[in-house]
């Protein structure tokens, strides 16, 4: 039997943020820029070229393809530094500032797994660096974290085998979404509206 | 949802060649024009005109359409870059178009769409007209399109649903003379539709118009991750873009009124027209300049859609209901929801 593709990790962040983006972009490969994601491109240039350097005694990688045969999950991480007993440290970079959201968060723990996976070190911490505040954060990848990767991963995995989108959410989410046009969340959120609509069809008004 | 420009080349033997991140329009030695590729989503080059294979790499790189149109408007061939394309969708597609009740139920949306549109201008051209007879024979013409739309759910097959079409086509076009005002009748007299070629000037006008209207809906089809070739309402045929075909019924009484808004207001002329010795009525070359013009400003005018708070301008209907026809391919919505002029 054909073993499933893996999911992209970046499908984790795209899910958390809305189910149906996710779909589009993964199912759909409907992908559109905005002003979001073309700083997110321009910070990415600068990271997105592989490579290594030694600063501190820690080996700087950056680009690196990761995967989990595990979970069937498979992405690239911006930088990781291994300490030097080995430890793979990962670190995100995201345009802006640290958001309210955990998006991040889990995107980072989902690059831990992998990095556990393929060197068989333990991963219990990892940093997201805020382009905008030039700050860096730590994050534990504790248990609730571990378990959110898995969650997600399973019902991604359900939703693109069954090759459904999920509904629109047309709420607050929608004004910052770059797949707006392509998801028509408002033509599409109100069914009831659309059938009405399609009862007149045949009537005329006068 | 921006509407990028598309830039429309209809002057002979122009090369368009790829200068840093602007398209360039050369002619002869002069260069004609520059614009910033950020500023298109599509070409669209009207007959012998040339382009460079670096500014066709860029296009396909920065997802802008190339259409290349014969002089007279008809489908060439389109240049596309990998972003498009679905095969999950178009696999859904296929077996819609077999689903008997889905086809049906499409081709009467379709259908319904046109004949709403249409009757709204024949009775903006009853409410206009100058004289009591005319005005009473636009609204019985508005009376016949009503009573279409009211047949169509009951057509239960898809050949009633073509006949009731093409039934509604005539009593619409039997009143088109009276949409001309009356100083421009003796030089556009329309006498039922001709087309492969048009033999008169009326049937000219339309039926470039109809094309580009056409080339817009395929390349929104394309947009989609539909196949335009494979439609509901309108059989399968190699070369034919029959779901282009089925998604342009909705917008065909915009180019009518297009049509009759250029001749009315004198912006194109009999000398807009050459006459083949047989009959075949052509346009000249710079009166398709103009029309495409005309085209592209009328795109930009903005409407309501009954299902969008925001008004959408004409030149991206096309592809907001490509989009609808592909959410109801899929199966989020009850049906294709045309988009009707109120």
């Amino acid at each position: 039997m054909e073993s499933p593709d893996p999911i992209p990790i970046s499908a984790l962040q795209h899910w958390r943020y809305c189910p149906r983006q996710c779909a589009l972009i993964h199912l759909e490969q409907a992908f559109d820029d905005n002003l979001h994601t073309a700083r997110g491109n321009a910070l990415h240039a600068r990271v997105d070229t592989p490579g290594a350097e030694t600063r501190a005694g820690c080996r700087i990688v950056r680009a690196l393809p990761l995967w989990s045969d595990r979970l069937g999950l498979s992405g690239r991480a911006d930088v990781v530094e291994f300490l030097p007993d080995g430890t793979p440290y990962p670190v995100e970079y995201k345009h802006g500032r640290r958001r309210v959201r955990d998006f991040d968060e889990l995107q980072l723990a989902a690059q831990a797994i992998c990095l556990e996976e393929m060197t068989g070190r333990s991963v219990t911490e990892g940093a997201l660096f805020y382009a905008g505040s030039k700050k860096r954060r730590p994050v534990r990848i504790d248990t609730t974290l571990r378990q959110a990767v898995e969650d997600c991963t399973a019902a991604i995995r359900s939703t693109f085998a069954a090759g459904r989108l999920p509904p629109p959410v047309n709420d607050e989410r929608c004004r910052e979404c770059s797949l707006r046009d392509r998801c028509q969340p408002e033509a599409l959120a109100i069914p009831e509206q659309q059938r009405q609509l399609l009862a007149r069809l045949f009537e005329v008004d006068e | 949802m921006q509407l990028l420009n598309t830039l429309y080349v209809t002057t002979p033997d122009a090369y368009l060649r790829l200068d840093n991140d602007t398209l360039r329009v050369e002619v002869g030695q002069d260069t004609r024009l520059r614009v910033p590729l950020h500023h298109l989503s599509g070409v669209v080059t009207f007959g012998h005109v040339m382009l460079s294979t670096p500014l066709m790499h860029r296009l396909a790189e920065e997802a802008i359409t190339l259409t290349l149109l014969d002089a007279n408007g008809r489908f060439k061939a389109r240049l596309e870059g990998p972003q498009s394309g679905n095969i999950l969708l178009r696999q859904a597609q296929h077996r819609r178009a077999a689903e008997m009740a889905f086809a049906l139920m499409t081709a009467h949306a379709c259908v319904a769409g046109k004949i709403r549109n249409a009757r709204q201008v024949l009775l903006r051209g009853a409410r206009e007209a100058k004289s009591e007879s005319e005005r009473a024979q636009l609204e019985r013409g508005g009376n016949d399109l009503a009573a279409s739309l009211r047949a169509l759910p009951g057509a239960i097959d898809l050949d009633t649903v073509r006949g009731l079409e093409g039934e509604a086509a005539r009593q619409y076009f039997a009143r088109f003379n009276l949409l001309i005002r009356p100083d421009r009748r003796d030089a556009f007299h329309f006498d039922g539709r001709t087309r492969r070629p048009p033999r008169d000037r009326l049937n000219a006008l339309l039926s470039f118009l109809y094309s580009m209207w056409t080339s817009d809906c395929r390349a929104a089809c394309e947009a989609a991750g539909l196949d335009p070739q494979l439609g509901f309402l309108h059989v399968v045929r190699p070369g034919r873009p029959a779901l282009a075909l089925d998604l342009v019924e909705e917008f065909r009484p915009f180019a009518d009124r297009l049509a009759l808004s250029l001749i009315n207001r004198r912006q194109i002329d009999t000398t807009s027209f050459v006459e083949r010795e047989g009959g075949a009525v052509l346009l000249e070359g710079d009166a398709r300049r103009d029309i495409v013009v005309a085209f592209q400003e009328r795109k930009q005018e903005a409407l309501q859609h009954s299902l969008f708070k925001e008004a959408i301008p004409l030149g991206l209907m096309p592809l907001v209901q490509a989009r609808l026809m592909a959410r109801a391919i899929r199966g989020e919505t009850e049906g294709y929801l045309p988009f009707v002029f109120k």
